[in-house]
C-alpha cells in the first residue's frame, strides 16, 4: 500500500494508473472478451463456412436474454434479485405486439415509447413491494413472476400480434457492412444509451452504494429505498426492451415467458456481477450471453447432441460460481 | 454553566433510547458551543455511539430535543443532518466498498479540492483518488472518511474513536487539525478512551454513565481524575453478593493448568498471548476496547485458526478447525451480543439444547422426556424467567444472556469463556450471572472473563491478565486490585509521569495492518 | 426490564388484534385451514353441488404430489435456502422409469431414477454446504444439468419407446371408491416422515437453528455443511418421489412435465407460513397451502376463469401472505 506517497513522477503517472486500475476493474468483462474470441476462432475452424450470416443470427438470437440480463444485472448489482424478468418481458411483448397489429408504422412509435414506460411502471411497483412490505426480493419477484405472467395471459391467450416493419428492421439485417449485425448495433447503443449516463449520476453511484454496504450508503446520505426502487424501474425498463426485442425479431408475441428469468440470473453469475450485491457491470452479462450462445452453436457444429449443451451451461454456470466462492473463501482464510 | 441555549451551537437535552429491552440511552444531554472541541466520554456501553446516531439522524430517539443554533430540529436521516450541518465520522468508516474513493465524494456530494487540502492536512497527500475503498487499508479509510467530513465544513463535526485504528503520526496530524479547529465558529465532538488525547484537544467533556449525563468538566491538567470519577460512578454495593466467595488457594494451583495458551496471534490486532488457566479459577481479562482480546476469545472458542502459537487442553495440544472442537475440547463460549448466541425465534428449550443434537450421532429422535429434564435443570439453576416460552427474542436481555449459559450448564462445563455476559443487563442479572460463575468455578470449572466493566474485575475474578496492544503487558491480583489501579493497568500505564511515553507507545500499535505503519513512514 | 412480562389484559382474547397475530405467530396452520374451509364453502355457493366426496378426493389426489415437492422447499427454506431443482429432478425421475419399465423393469427404474436424483441432490448439498454458492444459483444450474441429462437420455432410449408404467398410474391417478385417492399410500408416510423429522429429531432442530442463525449454530458446534449435504439429498429423493407420482397422474412421461410444478411449490411453502429466510414455519402449513392452491385453481377453472387469472391471484397471494407474515414477526 503505497498509495500515500507522493511525488512529482507518481502525480504524472495517476492518469495512466487510473487508466490501468480501469483496466483491472474490468477484468472480468476483458476475459470474457478473450475467451470469445477464442471461441470465435474455434467457431471459424470447424465450420469455415460460418461467417457474416452466422454472426447475423447469433446477434438476433442472442438479442432478447442479453437485455434479460443487463436487467437483471441492474436488480443484483442494488442487491436485489428479479425473477420476474421473463414474465414482464412476456407481457410488455403482447402488449406491443396486440396494439401494433393491424396500425400504422406512426402508431408503432406511440406504441414503443407506452411499452417503455409500462416497462419502468412494472418495475417500479416489484420495487415498491419490497421496500413498502419489507418481503425479501426474492419473494416477491417469485410472486410477480405469476401475476406480469397472468396479466400477458390476459393480454393474449396464443401467440400473435405483429410488429411494425420499421421496429422489425431495427433488429433484422446488417448495418454498414455485412459483417456488423444491426441487432448488436441497436442493442448496445440501447444499452449504452440509457445505461452510461445513469452509471455515472448519483442513482447510478447510490445503487452500487446500496448493493455494496447498505449501512456505509445510509450513512452517507443514499435513500436505500427510493433507491432500490429506482433500480427496479430500471429492471423493468430493460424487462420491456427485451420484450420488444422478441417482437421485433420474432414478428409476434408469446405470452408463455421464456426461460430468461433464469438464463438472466446465470448469464449476470458468468458476468461478474457479485450476487450479493455491488460489484459488476452490465456489460460483462452481455457478453457472457454471447458466450453461452457462441458455445451452443460449436456443439452443434460438431454434431454434438443440443441437450449436452444445456448440461455444458448449468455445469460452467455452477463452475464458475464454485470457484469463485472458493476463492472468496481463501482470502477471507489467508 | 451561565450559558443559555442560545449560546449553544448544539443543544441535545434528556436523549432517550430503547432497543426493545435494552436502555441504550436514558437521559443523556450534550452541549457544544461554538469553536470548542468537546470530548464526550463514558465505559463501554454508556451510549455514546448511540447519542451519536441520534444527532446524526442515523438513529431515531425515543424521546428528546435537539436544537441546533438556538433551532429545534429532528433529523431523521444521515443525509438531512448533513444538509443541517451536522456530520460524523464513524467507528467503521462510510466509504462503499466497491466504489472508488472520487465516486465516494461524488455520492456524498463533496467537493474535490477542499477534500485534497484537508486530506494533505492529516498526512495522506498524493492519494490515488481512482483506487477502490475495498483495497485501502483501514487507517487510510478512517483519514479519508475525517477529510470528506471537513471538505463540507459542518457545523458540528462528531468523531467516534477517530484516532482508535490510527498509527502515531496520522493520529498527531488529526490533533493538530483539531486544534486549529478551536475557537472558530465550528465545533467538534470527539469521542476517544484516551485521556491524554482529551487533555491536549479537548475545552470540555461530557461524561455518561449507563445511557445518563452524569457530568460536564472543564479540561484541565487536573481533570482526568474527575472524568475517572464520574466514568466510574459510586460503587454499587454488589460485594454483599459475592461475600463469601471461594478464593483459589496457591497450592491447588500446582495442578497442571486446564488450559494454556502460548504466543498465540491472529489478525488484526492480537499479536502474543500466553497465559495459563487453571481449574477452579476466574480468571479475568482486562483490557480497553480493541486490545485483541475479541480475536483471543475467537481463536480459544475455535471460531478462527490462530496465525501462531499453540494452545494446550490438560497438557494436550490441540487445533481447533471449529467450534465443535473446541467444545469437545471442553471449551465453551458465552458471546456478549445475545444475538450472536441465540436462536431468537425458536424456544428456550430448543436453544438450551441446540448442542445436544449438533453432532451426527445426536441428529435422530429427541427424547423429550430426558431433554426436558435437563432443560428444566439448567433453567432452574439460572433461574431464568421462561412465561415467554416461545420465542427467546421476547426474553430480557438478561433473560436471554441466562439462556446462553444456561445452554452450556445443562451438559456441564469444564471450561467457559465467557465475552463480556453483562454487557446491556441489568444489576440484578449481573449479580446472579456473577454468583453463577463463582459457583461454577467452585465445583471446578475454569472460566476466562473478560468484561467491559472493570468494576466486576474484582468482584469475581481471582486473577487477571492485562492486554495491551494485542500483548499480556501485566497480571493483577484481582482480589486486591481497585478499578482506578485496573484503570491504569488497561491504559498500560503505572503512574502519571509515565503517561506521555504512552502516547507515542499506544499509538505506534498498529491496530490496523502492517501495511498501515509503512504507510505512515513514507 | 422484561418485555416478557405480559401486561393484564381486560378485553377478552378474541376481540384483541394482537390475540389474533399471536395466533397467527404461534399456530399459522389455525388461520390456513380456516381460509381453506372458507374456499370450500366458496366453492359450493359459487357453483351449487360441486362440493362432494368425489371432488374432495380428486382435490387431495391434486394436492398431493404438489405437497411433497413443496416439502423440499420448505425444508430447504428452513435453513434459508430454495431448492429450484426439484422441477427438473421429478420430471427426470418420471422420464426415467418410464424408459425403463420395458426394459430392465420397474423397480429397477425406481431404483436407478432415486439413485440419480440423490447424485444430482448430492452435489447440491457439496455445493451449498461445502463451497458456499447461493443456493438459488446451485440448484438452478443443477436444473439445467438434469433437463439436459434427462433430454440426452430421451434421444438415447428413442427406440424403446417410454410408457407410464401401470404401478404408477394406479397409484397417482386411482381411487378408492371413486373417493380416497391411493397417493395417500405414498403420501402419508412421506408426510409423517417430514412432520416427524421436523419436529422430533435432532437433525430437524438443526434445519430450524441454521435457519434461525448460522452463526449461533456454529458456536454450538453445529457443522452446517454435513446438515446441509443430507438435506438436498433428502430433497432430491423427495422430489423424485413426487414425479413417481405426476407421471401417474397424468399419464405423462416427459422431461419438462413437472416443471410447471416448481412456482407452486416454493407458493405452497410461503403460504403455508415458511420463510424463505429460514428458521420458522413448518410442514403441516405447506400441506394446507398445496390444499388451498389446489383448491383455487380448481374453483377458477369450474368458473371459466382462464389460467391467467389463477396466476395472477398465485401471485397476489404469495405478496399478501408473506408481507402479512411479515409484520405479524416482526412486531415486538
Amino acid at each position: 500500500m503505497s498509495a500515500a506517497v507522493t511525488t512529482p513522477a507518481r502525480a504524472a503517472s495517476g492518469r495512466t494508473a487510473s487508466i490501468v486500475s480501469a483496466l483491472r476493474r474490468s477484468g472480468w468483462t476483458l476475459s470474457l472478451l478473450g475467451i470469445l474470441a477464442v471461441l470465435v476462432a474455434i467457431t471459424k475452424a470447424i465450420q469455415p463456412t460460418f461467417g457474416a450470416a452466422g454472426i447475423q443470427g447469433l446477434a438476433i438470437s442472442v438479442m432478447p436474454l442479453a437485455l434479460a440480463s443487463v436487467a437483471q444485472a441492474i436488480a443484483v448489482i442494488s442487491r436485489g434479485i428479479d425473477l420476474s424478468v421473463g414474465s414482464m418481458m412476456a407481457l410488455t411483448s403482447v402488449v406491443s405486439a396486440s396494439l401494433m397489429e393491424d396500425r400504422g408504422e406512426g402508431f408503432a412509435v406511440a406504441v414503443v415509447i407506452g411499452v417503455l414506460v409500462l416497462g419502468l411502471v412494472l418495475g417500479a411497483i416489484n420495487g415498491t413491494l419490497i421496500v413498502v412490505t419489507r418481503v425479501p426480493d426474492i419473494v416477491v419477484t417469485l410472486a410477480m413472476l405469476f401475476v406480469w405472467a397472468g396479466c400477458a395471459l390476459l393480454v393474449m391467450e396464443t401467440p400473435g400480434g405483429a410488429s411494425a416493419q420499421w421496429l422489425r428492421g431495427l433488429t433484422l439485417g446488417p448495418l454498414v457492412n455485412e459483417w456488423i449485425p444491426k441487432a448488436a448495433v441497436v442493442m448496445l447503443l440501447v444499452v449504452a444509451i440509457v445505461w452510461i449516463p445513469i452509471r455515472r449520476s448519483r442513482l447510478g453511484l447510490s445503487m452500487y452504494a446500496i448493493g455494496s454496504d447498505p449501512l456505509a450508503a445510509f450513512r452517507s446520505g443514499v435513500s436505500v429505498g427510493r433507491t432500490k426502487i429506482l433500480a427496479y424501474a430500471l429492471t423493468g425498463l430493460f424487462s420491456a426492451f427485451g420484450g420488444l426485442s422478441l417482437t421485433a425479431t420474432t414478428g409476434i408475441a408469446t405470452p408463455v415467458p421464456g426461460p430468461y428469468t433464469l438464463m438472466s440470473v446465470a448469464a449476470v453469475v458468468l458476468g461478474g456481477v457479485s450476487l450479493s450485491g455491488g460489484r459488476g457491470g452490465v456489460f460483462g452479462p452481455i457478453v457472457a450471453v454471447v458466450i453461452l450462445s457462441l458455445l451452443r452453436t460449436i456443439m452443434t457444429f460438431l454434431n454434438v447432441n443440443t441437450n449436452l449443451a444445456t448440461v455444458v451451461q448449468g455445469g460452467i454456470l455452477v463452475g464458475v460460481v464454485m470457484v469463485g466462492s472458493l476463492i472468496q473463501l481463501r482470502r477471507k482464510r489467508g | 454553566m451561565t450559558a443559555t441555549t442560545t449560546d449553544y451551537l448544539l443543544h441535545a437535552r434528556d436523549i432517550s433510547k430503547h432497543y426493545g429491552a435494552v436502555v441504550a440511552l436514558r437521559s443523556a444531554s450534550l452541549a457544544v458551543r461554538p469553536g470548542e472541541v468537546h470530548a464526550l466520554m463514558g465505559a463501554n456501553g454508556a451510549g455514546k455511539s448511540t447519542l451519536v446516531k441520534i444527532l446524526t439522524g442515523a438513529v431515531r430517539p425515543d424521546g428528546g430535543t435537539i436544537t441546533v443554533r438556538g433551532k429545534e430540529r429532528t433529523a431523521h436521516s444521515p443525509a438531512e443532518a448533513r444538509r443541517g450541518g451536522l456530520v460524523s465520522v464513524y467507528q467503521e468508516p462510510a466509504l462503499i466498498p466497491d466504489l472508488d474513493i472520487l465516486s465516494n465524494l461524488r455520492l456524498t456530494e463533496t467537493p474535490i479540492e477542499p477534500f485534497r487540502h484537508w486530506l494533505e492536512e492529516l498526512g495522506l497527500p498524493g492519494l490515488d483518488l481512482s483506487a477502490m475503498a475495498r483495497t485501502l487499508p483501514l487507517a487510510s479509510l478512517r483519514v479519508i472518511d475525517l477529510a470528506r467530513a471537513l471538505a463540507i465544513e459542518p457545523d458540528v463535526l462528531m468523531l467516534d474513536e477517530m484516532t482508535a485504528a490510527l498509527p502515531a503520526n496520522l493520529t498527531e496530524r488529526v490533533l493538530e487539525v483539531l486544534n486549529g479547529m478551536r475557537g472558530g465558529d465550528k465545533s467538534v465532538i470527539f469521542i476517544s478512551h484516551r485521556m491524554t488525547e482529551i487533555g491536549s484537544v479537548c475545552d470540555r467533556a461530557t461524561v455518561l454513565r449507563e445511557g445518563e449525563t452524569v457530568g460536564v468538566v472543564d479540561v484541565d491538567e487536573h481533570s482526568a481524575e474527575r472524568i475517572v470519577e464520574l466514568m466510574l460512578g459510586e460503587a454499587v454495593d454488589q460485594q454483599e453478593a459475592l461475600a463469601e466467595r471461594h478464593v483459589v488457594a496457591p497450592e491447588q494451583r500446582k495442578h497442571a493448568p486446564r488450559v494454556s495458551v502460548r504466543g498465540v496471534a491472529l489478525h488484526p490486532r492480537l499479536r502474543d498471548v500466553s497465559f495459563d488457566l487453571y481449574e477452579g479459577e476466574v480468571l479475568g481479562v482486562v483490557a480497553l476496547e480493541g486490545q485483541g482480546q475479541d480475536e483471543l476469545f475467537d481463536v480459544l472458542s475455535g471460531w478462527e485458526r490462530p496465525e501462531a502459537g499453540e494452545i494446550y487442553v490438560n497438557g494436550q495440544p490441540v487445533a481447533f478447525r471449529h467450534p465443535a472442537d473446541a467444545i469437545r475440547a471442553g471449551l465453551v463460549y458465552v458471546p456478549a451480543d445475545r444475538a450472536e448466541a441465540l436462536l431468537m425465534q425458536r424456544s428456550v428449550k430448543e436453544n438450551i439444547a441446540l448442542p445436544f443434537s449438533s453432532r451426527v450421532p445426536r441428529w435422530g429422535w429427541i427424547r423429550k422426556r430426558k431433554e426436558h429434564e435437563t432443560v428444566t435443570n439448567s433453567i432452574e439453576k439460572l433461574q431464568i424467567d421462561t412465561r415467554a416460552q416461545g420465542e427467546v427474542r421476547r426474553l430480557s436481555g438478561g433473560n436471554q444472556q441466562k439462556v446462553t449459559i444456561a445452554r452450556w450448564v445443562a451438559s456441564g462445563v469444564e471450561t467457559l469463556l465467557c465475552f463480556d455476559p453483562t454487557r446491556g443487563i441489568d444489576i440484578r442479572t449481573k449479580n446472579q450471572i456473577y454468583v453463577l460463575l463463582r459457583e461454577l468455578a467452585d465445583s471446578g470449572a475454569a472460566i476466562l472473563l473478560y468484561t467491559s466493566e472493570l468494576s466486576e474485575i474484582p468482584l469475581v475474578c481471582d486473577r487477571a491478565v492485562v492486554i495491551f496492544g494485542g500483548e499480556v503487558v501485566g497480571e493483577v491480583d484481582a482480589r486486591h486490585a481497585d478499578e482506578p489501579t485496573l484503570l491504569k493497568a488497561a491504559h498500560n500505564i503505572g503512574t502519571e509521569k509515565e503517561a506521555a511515553e504512552v502516547v507515542t507507545e499506544t499509538s505506534t500499535v498498529p491496530v490496523g495492518e502492517e501495511a498501515d505503519g509503512e504507510e505512515a513512514s513514507q | 426490564m422484561s418485555v416478557a412480562e405480559t401486561t393484564p389484559e381486560t378485553r377478552p382474547a378474541w376481540f384483541r388484534p394482537a390475540a389474533w397475530a399471536n395466533l397467527f405467530r404461534e399456530r399459522p396452520i389455525v388461520p390456513l385451514l380456516v381460509i381453506l374451509v372458507v374456499l370450500v364453502v366458496l366453492s359450493e355457493v359459487i357453483r351449487p353441488g360441486i362440493v362432494s366426496l368425489n371432488w374432495a378426493g380428486v382435490m387431495v389426489r391434486a394436492a398431493i404430489p404438489l405437497a411433497i415437492l413443496a416439502a423440499c422447499q420448505t425444508m430447504t427454506m428452513l435453513t434459508g435456502g430454495i431448492d429450484l431443482s426439484v422441477g427438473a429432478v421429478a420430471s427426470m425421475t418420471g422420464f426415467v422409469v418410464a424408459t425403463l419399465v420395458n426394459g430392465p423393469g420397474l423397480w429397477t427404474g425406481i431404483a436407478v431414477a432415486l439413485a440419480a436424483a440423490a447424485v444430482a441432490g448430492l452435489i447440491n448439498g457439496i455445493g451449498v454446504g461445502v463451497f458456499r454458492v447461493h443456493p438459488l444459483i446451485m440448484t438452478l444450474g443443477m436444473s439445467l444439468v438434469v433437463l439436459g441429462l434427462a433430454n440426452v437420455w430421451q434421444l438415447a432410449m428413442v427406440q424403446t419407446g417410454a410408457g407410464v408404467p401401470d404401478l404408477f398410474r394406479r397409484v397417482g391417478a386411482g381411487m378408492v371408491a371413486g373417493v380416497i385417492p391411493y397417493s395417500l399410500v405414498v403420501f402419508v408416510p412421506v408426510a409423517a416422515w417430514v412432520l416427524v423429522t421436523l419436529n422430533r429429531t435432532g437433525y430437524g432442530r438443526l434445519l430450524y437453528a441454521i435457519g434461525d442463525n448460522p452463526v449461533a449454530a456454529r458456536l454450538a458446534g453445529v457443522k452446517a455443511w454435513q446438515v446441509l449435504i443430507v438435506l438436498y439429498v433428502i430433497s432430491a429423493v423427495l422430489a423424485g418421489i413426487a414425479g413417481f407420482l405426476y407421471s401417474g397422474l397424468t399419464n405423462v412421461a416427459s422431461v419438462t412435465l413437472v416443471d410447471s410444478a416448481l412456482l407452486p411449490s416454493v407458493a405452497a411453502a410461503v403460504i403455508g407460513g415458511t420463510s424463505i429466510l429460514g428458521g420458522r414455519g413448518g410442514y403441516g402449513g405447506t400441506i394446507i397451502g398445496a390444499l388451498i392452491l389446489t383448491v383455487i385453481s380448481s374453483l377458477l377453472s369450474s368458473l371459466g376463469y382462464p389460467e391467467a387469472v389463477r396466476q395472477i391471484l398465485f401471485g397476489s397471494m404469495i405478496v399478501f401472505v408473506a408481507a402479512a407474515y411479515a409484520r405479524v414477526t416482526n412486531e415486538s
